[in-house]
């Protein structure tokens, strides 16, 4: 937590990022920043899905269609948040010359997305029989 | 690698990978993805009878999208500018996910 809290400040302060180790081959800052938009993708479909699941799922009880929405909504601002904290990472790692940081998130995000997909399913089926 | 060489040497500037080129096509996709974000808001007001509040929202995530865009478009124009473009500063990274975090909040006030 106070690592993420050291590595929010480096998205505002672009100077501290710049003056550690050496600048790496830009072929690899942009494919670092192509990662990173794929991830804001991701959370922005996420954030879409939440839109889609409140206007396309009008015959959900309203709890279940509120709850779903504002989980998917949640899951794409930590997936946008993860990305931009990601990228900053990755990039500190290139220029200090280390192995690029590990993660557990797209593992933890495959399970959610997993567990959102079997929920729509019994949903769905509830919503038959009811 | 079967390339001639005439070719391959045709232009010394251009990245044989074409990282510049597929980073702008990344950042067309992604304001693709918040342009479908902001007319789903959209949409989202109008069915919801268009309140004050709802209007405020729906609004909001129009202009967080024009930010997006401009955060985009300059991106864009610096990877044009240079063979060997600057790398992405963090301070237009966090614009741009403040702009993702700030529409989901949008979304949220719009849903509930």
């Amino acid at each position: 937590m106070i690592e993420f809290v050291r590595n929010v400040r480096l998205w505002f302060v672009p100077a501290e990022v710049r003056e550690d180790g050496e600048t790496p081959d830009y072929r690899f800052s942009l494919a670092n920043e192509r990662t990173f938009l794929a991830w804001l993708r991701t959370a922005l479909a996420l954030i879409g899905g939440g839109f889609a699941v409140d206007q396309f799922l009008p015959d959900l009880r309203w709890a279940w269609r509120v709850g779903l929405a504002l989980a998917l909504l949640g899951a794409g601002v930590l997936c946008s948040l993860r990305a931009v904290n990601h990228w900053v990472r990755c990039e500190r790692a290139m220029r200090r010359g280390e192995d690029l940081p590990v993660s557990r998130f797209p593992a933890l995000l495959s399970l959610v997305v997993a567990v959102v997909a079997v929920a729509m399913v019994l949903v769905v089926l509830v919503g038959w029989e009811g | 690698m079967n390339a001639s060489p005439a070719v391959r040497r045709q232009d010394p500037d251009r990245d044989p990978g074409l990282q510049p080129e597929r980073t702008r096509l990344a950042w067309r996709r992604t304001t693709l993805s918040g342009t479908v974000v902001a007319v789903l808001a959209v949409k989202t007001v109008l069915h919801g009878g268009a309140s004050a509040a709802g209007v405020t929202a729906g609004a909001l995530c129009c202009v967080l999208w024009l930010g997006f865009l401009s955060v985009a478009h300059r991106r864009i124009r610096t990877l044009a500018a240079t063979p060997s473009p600057v790398a992405f500063a963090p301070r237009h990274a966090a614009a741009a996910v403040l702009c993702t975090v700030a529409m989901a909040v949008c979304g949220a006030a719009l849903v509930l």
